[in-house]
């Protein structure tokens, strides 16, 4: 298929960048979203140009490294990564938009790669559990109820990716946010901590220049890893207890 | 943001219930506004309870207000390049209308205030009895669709909002009453606002006459 794609251009993180227009012939729609771009970069290469940057790592939808705002919704049009996004989903002809995560909070580094550290300062904060919990022990030592086991995991299946903040009207990080503490508060071991765990992420999150959330819900609607809204209950649920707990 | 919207919701549904006594006619209807200003009396002086609720409505209003244009420039500062081309994916009408929705509001309640509360405004006449200014101010149709117009803006602030203040609060930590958060900001929302739409639509139609 042929394809005209429109891509965010910017030297660097200083520059002010451009939408430049590049039309595409022979895609085949096995190649996926990155192939069809590493294609596009070795025609450029070839013909003098720089190439477009991107971010990508492990490409099986896993690292979180992707992401890019395809015809305006991250990820593109699928529910998965960029990674795993494929030229099947669009059709010859199409018009396709990529632009990089906008947040102030995620500053472009060069063309479609922005940094994304912010998201390990949040981390940083609290998103861990101080205490060595030594080596694997018997899984029935501390017994975990089946439902708070499995909300722990569906949480923890956070890749960091940072397409619920790209989502965001608000440009809110609340959905990663509510993924990291709800991981952690469904287990024993993250209860020592949990005050203190919400309240530093909270002002990390904020420093960093995040926008506050009013549960709009585009966040969960592009998430590859589906997190739903309800983490961020229990995000605010944390929040309560940890400013009552202060007075 | 949640908690002064809780006292919102609680004010519209009783003041929502208060405007029914329309149906019952100009004795019963007048009655209530009085009794509303002796309730209390005499461990308040008369509209007292009247003048408490002004106070606390009003500083709600300010604490929602202010909290409302904290989060929007907050936003405005998250992103501060837009995007050439964003899609809405599931985002309700009411979810994205809740700040321009929420300043019509804020300028309905003052019309609203300088028609009914101060008698600034009168387009169906000037009359002493609650119930005559009210009915006769539904018989100009444009006063009537002001009414019905920012009963429509009211329940989509409601339906998105009464789920947001749930969420807000922390009270919808699992899926089930995540679903019943939204379950009940609709059912809130048609109540208040079709409640509130019955009294113009009921002059309208002429069950409510003079
Ligand atoms: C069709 C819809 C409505 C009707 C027919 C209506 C009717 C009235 C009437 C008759 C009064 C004066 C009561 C009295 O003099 O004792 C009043 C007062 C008031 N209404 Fe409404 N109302 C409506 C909707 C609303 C809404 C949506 C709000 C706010 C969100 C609101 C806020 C107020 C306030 C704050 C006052 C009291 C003002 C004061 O006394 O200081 N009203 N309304
Ligand atoms: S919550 Fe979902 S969208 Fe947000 S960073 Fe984690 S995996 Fe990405
Ligand atoms: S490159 Fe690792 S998730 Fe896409």
């Amino acid at each position: 298929m042929n394809l005209t794609l429109k891509i965010w251009r910017q030297p660097n993180g200083s520059a002010t960048g451009e939408m430049v227009t590049y039309p595409i012939t022979d895609v085949s729609e096995d190649m996926s979203f990155l192939e069809m771009l590493d294609v596009l970069n070795e025609r450029l290469t070839a013909e003098g140009e720089e190439p477009v940057a991107f971010d990508s790592d492990c490409r099986e939808g896993i690292c979180g490294m992707c992401g890019l705002m395809i015809n305006g919704v991250a990820h593109g049009p699928e529910v998965t990564t960029t990674c795993q996004l494929h030229m099947r989903s669009f059709s010859d002809g199409d018009v396709v938009t990529i632009e990089p995560w906008r947040a102030s909070g995620f500053p472009v580094l060069r063309d479609l790669a922005v940094d994304r550290s912010a998201f390990d300062r949040i981390i940083d904060a609290g998103g861990y559990v101080s205490v060595n919990t030594g080596a694997a022990p018997d899984a029935h030592a501390t017994p975990v109820p089946k439902e708070n086991a499995e909300r722990a995991f569906d949480a923890a299946t956070c890749i960091s990716c940072g397409a619920c903040v790209a989502a965001c009207p608000n440009g809110s990080a609340s959905l990663f946010l509510g993924a990291k503490i709800t991981h952690l508060a469904e287990l024993p071991q993250g209860q020592a901590e949990r005050h203190t765990r919400v309240l530093n992420m909270v002002h990390q999150h904020d420093l960093e220049g995040f926008g506050g959330c009013t549960n709009i819900g585009e966040c969960t609607a592009v998430c590859p890893k589906e997190i739903p809204q309800d983490v961020i209950a229990t995000l605010n649920k944390d929040m309560r207890h940890a400013l009552w707990n202060r007075v | 943001m949640a908690v002064t919207g809780l006292v919102f919701i609680g004010y519209v549904l009783l003041h929502m219930y208060g405007n029914l006594w329309a149906f019952s006619g100009q004795e019963a209807f007048d009655d209530y506004a009085h009794h509303l200003r002796e309730l209390l009396t005499p461990m308040l002086p008369y509209g007292g309870l009247l003048w408490i609720l002004r106070v606390v409505l009003l500083a709600s209003l300010v604490g929602h207000a202010a909290a409302a244009f904290a989060l929007w420039s907050r936003a405005a500062k998250a992103r501060d390049r837009r995007y050439a081309v964003k899609k809405v994916v599931t985002a309700t009408l009411s979810s994205r209308t809740m700040r321009w929705g929420g300043v019509a509001l804020l300028a309905f309640v003052i019309f609203h205030i300088l028609h009914l509360t101060t008698h600034t405004i009168n387009p169906g006449g000037d009359p002493e009895s609650p119930y005559l200014r009210l009915v006769g101010s539904f018989q100009v149709w444009w006063v009537a669709v002001i009414y019905l117009l920012a009963m429509l803006a009211l329940g989509m602030h409601i339906r998105h909002g009464a789920f947001s203040m749930l969420q807000t609060l922390g009270l919808t930590d699992n899926r089930r009453r995540y679903r019943v958060a939204h379950a009940v900001g609709l059912v809130l929302a048609i109540v208040v606002a079709g409640g509130f739409a019955l009294v113009p639509l009921g002059v309208l139609l002429g069950i409510v006459t003079t």
